[in-house]
């Protein structure tokens, strides 16, 4: 490792910082971070493997089910269980985009080179939120013909009622985990806070809210995201579940007051 | 050119960063001395906008560092702390940087030369030394060709081969007419470096001075005196203001210069062996310019002690 003792090149074209050049900046980061593609590939691969052997165990044991679990029975709904996995891939990862760099200093580097610090937020939210919804669109096809492969005769096709909607909204749901996911890194910070609290939003609160009064269940456990994106996506809904259409809109007012805390903690806290 | 008016930080009670007001003027190192946990390196993050001042304001080039559109055209920066992903490689952490000022590929390879990171580019950073990762910090700092340089402690962890270096690049940066400030808690190696010294002691500003008057300041008139006559030379010497303390076979004498001294054994008719005017050094003259200010004494100071220990 030889030093040599230049000094620095007199003519080096630099420009002004913009929302696209620290997009560009974030999609190297991205990229270049070998935690991106393990959980990305863990997702997929959770709701494909679900898919496929959930199917065959169903196939198999059809014969042993009784007749009300033969009647709930949805092969759509049935091959995209593995959101409930992928879901916490995602939201790992998103936490950990913004979380990763206050865990290692980088968010320094980070904000001495944006120093107006919103295009960062908006960068990663954006970026990220892109990556989910394109990936795990695919994700979620494959895995609905990866389940009705293994479903055989009791599977159905994309022709299917609903078969569509529910594809668009797991990779819709799974969108707006991303996006809520980054959120609570950029509030939050530390990956292990983080990532509980967001845990602990989509698997804890809904079982917590059982504790409360029937009476008042109804007006708040929908309105969880878990419940909101449960109501977009499921070909066969509970119907305690919101219509689809209010649950888009909220989970649209979960991500906005996310981002809207993201936003006032990044552009006020110290680093 | 950076200006700090009246800067001040605040951690809930613990003050920081008091009323710190300076320049740092282009063309010349100016390097930021003081003890460990003084502020310099809470001043740094002030300057950088990473840190919000609870009062007062700091500007490069005339603007807070937020407002200038190529923010890292303005100042480049090496932090204490290494502000890097340690999973990332070299090349793809520098190629981040760059992409937000829209900075050519071309570039980032000629840092990357520049500071002699070219073969261990493409690792991960976390398997990088405190050095490799001292000269990637440079590398980030010098990527935008700033105006503006402000390194934390930049010498940390590099071989004598890499100090050298750093301190031939501070030079010249700073003989092609750029700002250089440099924090460092040793004295011993901005006397080397800098021309012009801010100290600061707990937060507070405690000398902003060219180097050479710090050192004629602090040197304190100690006189070596040996002499056969030595006891009764030093019973003629004594006044109100002088003191003489016997040191093996000689004296000490302070409050009078060696000329004084020599004339004096002259009209005495007192023959001297050593007539020595003793230099204070440098780390002397600092240890007794921020001696009051280090944050926690080691156990065996003074009894005001209480008083350091709560803040």
């Amino acid at each position: 490792m030889s030093a040599t003792t230049s000094s620095v090149a007199p003519s080096v074209q630099v420009e002004r910082v913009t929302q696209v050049r620290v997009l560009r900046s974030e999609w190297v980061k991205m990229r270049s971070l070998r935690s991106t593609t393990f959980t990305l590939l863990a997702a997929v691969v959770a709701m494909n493997l679900l898919a496929g052997v959930g199917g065959a165990v169903f196939n198999a044991r059809w014969q042993h089910l009784d007749p009300i679990e033969r009647l709930r029975f949805n092969p759509i709904d049935h091959s995209l269980r593995g959101v409930v996995l992928a879901q916490l891939a995602v939201g790992v990862l998103g936490v950990l985009l913004i979380s990763g760099e206050y865990a290692t200093g980088m968010v320094r580097s980070t904000l001495a080179a944006v120093p107006t610090r919103l295009p960062v937020l908006w960068a990663k939210t954006a970026l990220y939120a892109v990556t989910i919804a394109v990936l795990m669109f695919a994700a979620s096809l494959a895995a609905f013909l990866v389940g009705q492969h293994f479903l055989q005769t009791h599977g159905t096709t994309l022709g299917a009622a609903h078969a569509w909607e529910s594809i668009f909204g797991i990779a819709g749901y799974l969108t707006a985990i991303g996006v809520l996911a980054v959120a609570l890194g950029f509030i939050i910070r530390s990956t292990a806070g983080g990532i509980a609290t967001l845990f602990g939003v989509l698997l804890v609160l809904p079982g917590l809210g059982s504790l409360l009064p029937t009476s008042w269940q109804d007006h708040t456990i929908p309105y969880l995201p878990s419940q909101a994106g449960e109501a977009i996506y499921a070909a066969n809904p509970d119907p305690s579940l919101l219509s689809p259409g209010h649950g888009v809109l909220v989970l649209v007012i979960w991500m906005a007051v996310a981002l809207a805390g993201a936003a006032y903690a990044l552009k006020t806290r110290d680093v | 050119m950076i200006e700090a008016r009246g800067l001040t930080k605040k951690y809930g009670d613990k003050v920081a960063v008091s009323d710190l007001t300076f320049s740092v003027r282009p063309g010349m190192v100016t390097g930021f001395l003081g003890p460990n946990g003084a502020g310099k390196s809470t001043t740094m993050r002030l300057i950088l906008g990473l840190d919000a001042p609870t009062s007062g304001s700091v500007t490069i080039d005339g603007a807070p560092y937020a407002e200038h559109p190529k923010p890292l055209k303005v100042v480049g920066s090496l932090l204490e702390a290494r502000a890097v992903h340690t999973s990332r490689s070299a090349y793809n952490h520098l190629r981040a940087l760059a992409a937000t000022h829209g900075i050519g590929i071309g570039r980032v390879h000629e840092v990357i030369e520049m500071v002699g990171l070219a073969e261990v580019a493409r690792k991960r950073v976390g398997g990088f030394s405190l050095g490799m990762g001292q000269r990637l910090g440079i590398a980030s700092a010098l990527l935008a060709d700033p105006s503006t340089l402000i390194l934390d402690e930049p010498v940390n962890g590099l071989d004598p081969d890499g100090i050298r270096w750093i301190r031939d690049l501070l030079k010249s940066l700073a003989a092609e007419g750029r700002t250089v400030f440099v924090s460092s808690h040793l004295m011993s190696e901005m006397a080397l470096t800098a021309e012009h010294v801010i100290v600061v002691g707990r937060g507070r500003l405690m000398a902003d001075m060219p180097v050479a008057d710090l050192i004629a300041q602090a040197s304190t008139k100690v006189v070596t005196v040996r002499s056969p006559q030595s006891a009764e030379l030093a019973a003629r010497l004594a006044a109100p203001d002088v003191t003489t303390r016997v040191v093996g076979a000689g004296i000490e004498v302070t409050g009078l210069t060696a000329a004084q001294i020599g004339d004096a054994a002259r009209d005495l008719g007192i023959a001297l062996h050593e007539l020595t005017p003793k230099q204070a050094s440098l780390e002397e003259a600092f240890m007794e310019m921020t001696r009051d200010e280090v944050e926690f004494h080691t156990p065996s100071a003074t009894a005001d002690d209480s008083t350091v220990g709560a803040a």
